[in-house]
């Protein structure tokens, strides 16, 4: 902590002469992320299913908006990011597999291929922290992946400003901006999944595949699991009553919801689509009365509030980790 | 001589129950080379680490440039160069853009970090077409010689090298040797070498400490560690004669005889002749006023092999003694 407050200072007083090492090291990074093919590859791969995704959505558009039964019809842009035939998926559900595909490969070899080539050394005999260069990696990437959302974002609403006419609305961009948010901080949590494994694991390639079997099983296997557990213990449905069921879905939901996807999706499901009122079953009795309305900006946002910070303490418990292991750790190759 | 620049007290590592380092005491003078010899896994690495506060020491103290290496060791970086022994570049960029990182994370401001960089490839020797090369594509000389720029650039008041020579040809260590040595004549530089190649250190090195084992056996230069190891034969005079073995023989008494002499022994046409003082001008002049044919003489100095063989002999035998 002393260091930590220490740094800081050093970086403020650095700062006005010339740039403090932490963010040399961070445009360092965020140039060799640029120059890679891999990031290339990665951009790309994001651009086309954006791509693809915002033209299923422009065609079928006009049929969204003018279907009156749904409560979300005005709000045109978050339709443009929601709407599909049943070809694709949507772009938040695309970027659900992608989003981890991200961050796993724009961190899975941040520090083993450092200390494999021998540079690891030469740096740490820099005069600077330790914990500096962990963090350059994990805020460079963050930046790059930040750009890259922001910017497709504002492309979508651009053309669709350009091809309808329609201007964004505040709150429409509200939503569309924490949805943008929502998605860094997902990716965040895979990317500081992925920089641990990069400390605890020699070989770049060991720690890609360990990171891509979590997200694997997070995505695939825990549900099944969960599943078949809850089928294991509980009793079969007709012998309990309604309160039960819900008593059973509601610790089911919880567990499901140790998964960072299923974070993601409450989430954005909810600020993409203003009529979601609970993320949990709801009785009739709270239904009664209850008019089938876009909920506001403020509202939606208190109902993922806690998803919010699901994500973020998952990220934070990966990051406090990735330091309990690098700062002790022999970085002699 | 109060003031050392490199000062180590009682340092220890230990790794689980190996002893890496072990009670070790050194101190090293301002403008000096040192070199710390040893064998594969005698704890010069963690030694250095340990200096640079890159780990930290189990119980004992580093004080380099008058800061504390383990509770301070951002200040001891900004005075110290090191090079590690498997030196790394960043492969993408290019020569110059890796030493500018390094400069710029020494707070080297960006106006004058280029020029310095290209002033310090200059010095170490690098041509200028290779300066925009990837490193990727540089030898292991020119790594080499890029590492020593890279350590330079901040300007340091120390430099240590951990096995600078490995894996370079010989003409090639012999350049960089002696760039290291003009460097460190001309600019004050204290250099701290570690190496386990005995010649090498030999060429260069004011004063060697001799590592075994996490232990320093014996410091000092060459000539007093020399004079230390081999007190009852300190020198030895090699003369190869061309006459017969009773010639030689007839004269021997008179040899023992002389002034000095503590021992002689002939095999054939060779006598091998110990003496407590270098009286080798005095021995070949017997000889030739006996008539002999005098082909050849050799004066025995002990080199670091020596040194370095007696002391791990030593260490050895105590060892099974035990």
């Amino acid at each position: 902590m002393k260091n930590l407050t220490a740094s800081f200072k050093i970086g403020s007083i650095e700062n006005k002469s010339h740039g403090s090492p932490f963010w040399i090291m961070v445009r360092k990074e965020i140039d060799s992320h640029i120059r890679s093919w891999r990031f290339i590859i990665l951009l790309l791969l994001i651009a086309l299913t954006f791509w693809g995704a915002m033209y299923v959505s422009m065609n079928n558009i006009r049929a969204a908006i003018a279907n009156i039964s749904d409560p979300d019809q005005m709000f045109l842009y978050l339709k443009l990011l929601t709407t599909t035939e049943g070809t694709l998926p949507p772009f938040h559900v695309f970027l659900n597999f992608l989003g981890p595909l991200l961050g796993i490969s724009l961190g899975f070899d941040a520090i083993n291929s450092e200390q494999q080539s021998g540079t690891l050394t030469r740096i740490m005999a820099q005069p600077v922290y330790r914990d500096n260069l962990l963090l350059s990696k994990f805020v460079s990437a963050l930046i790059l992946i930040s750009v890259l959302f922001f910017s497709l974002v504002l492309l979508m609403v651009g053309c669709g400003i350009l091809l309808t006419g329609v201007l964004i609305e505040l709150e429409e961009a509200l939503r569309i901006l924490s949805f943008t948010i929502i998605c860094v901080m997902y990716i965040g949590f895979w990317l500081g999944l992925s920089i641990l494994l990069s400390i605890r694991f020699k070989q770049a390639a060991t720690s890609a595949l360990t990171a891509i079997g979590i997200w694997l099983f997070l995505t695939v296997f825990y549900q099944i699991i969960v599943n078949i557990i809850v089928r294991a213990l509980v009793p079969t449905s007709h012998q309990l009553t309604q309160n039960e069921i819900l008593h059973y879905n509601e610790i089911l939901l919880s567990f499901l919801r140790l998964a960072p996807s299923q974070l993601y999706t409450d989430a954005t499901n909810t600020l993409l689509m203003p009529s979601i009122r609970s993320l949990s079953p709801i009785t009739m009795e709270q239904m009664a009365g209850a008019i089938p309305t876009p909920l506001s900006f403020l509202d939606s946002l208190m109902i993922v509030w806690p998803q919010v910070s699901g994500l973020i303490a998952a990220t934070v418990a990966c990051f406090a980790s990735s330091y309990y292991l690098f700062m002790r750790r022999e970085i002699r190759s | 001589m109060d003031n050392p620049i490199i000062e180590l007290r009682g340092l220890t590592k230990c790794y689980g129950t190996l002893k890496a380092v072990d009670d070790l005491n050194l101190s090293i003078q301002k403008g000096e080379i040192f070199g710390l010899l040893g064998p594969n896994g005698a704890g010069k690495t963690t030694t250095i680490l340990m200096m640079l506060g890159l780990t930290d020491p189990t119980s004992g103290s580093v004080k380099v440039c008058g800061y504390n290496a383990t509770s301070n060791p951002i200040s001891v970086k900004r005075k110290v160069g090191y090079m590690p022994d498997s030196l790394g570049f960043y492969d993408n960029m290019t020569a110059l853009e890796n030493l500018i990182y390094i400069g710029e994370l020494n707070g080297i401001p960006s106006s004058e970090v280029r020029e310095r960089a290209t002033e310090m490839l200059r010095l170490v020797g690098l041509k200028d077409d290779d300066f925009n090369k990837k490193t990727s594509e540089y030898s292991r000389g020119m790594k080499q010689r890029l590492g020593l720029a890279d350590v330079l650039i901040k300007r340091p008041d120390v430099i240590i090298l951990d096995e600078p020579t490995l894996g370079i040809d010989p003409a090639g260590v012999k350049d960089f040797l002696e760039l290291i040595h003009a460097l460190s004549r001309r600019q004050g530089l204290t250099v701290l070498l570690s190496s386990h190649h005995l010649h090498q250190v030999q060429q260069v090195c004011d004063r060697v400490g001799i590592f075994v084992g996490g232990k320093l056996l014996v410091e000092g230069n060459l000539d007093s560690l020399s004079k230390n190891l081999f007190s009852d034969k300190s020198y030895e005079v090699q003369i190869t004669v061309q006459n017969d073995t009773s010639m030689v023989m007839k004269h021997y008494p008179e040899l023992l005889a002389l002034e000095y002499v503590q021992e002689v022994m002939v095999k054939e046409q060779t006598i091998d002749i110990v003496c407590s003082w270098d009286i080798t001008p005095h021995i070949v002049r017997f000889f030739v006023a006996k008539g002999f044919n005098v082909a050849g003489v050799q004066k025995k100095q002990y080199g670091l092999d020596d040194i370095y063989q007696k002391y791990f002999e030593n260490n050895l035998t105590e060892h099974s003694q035990q």
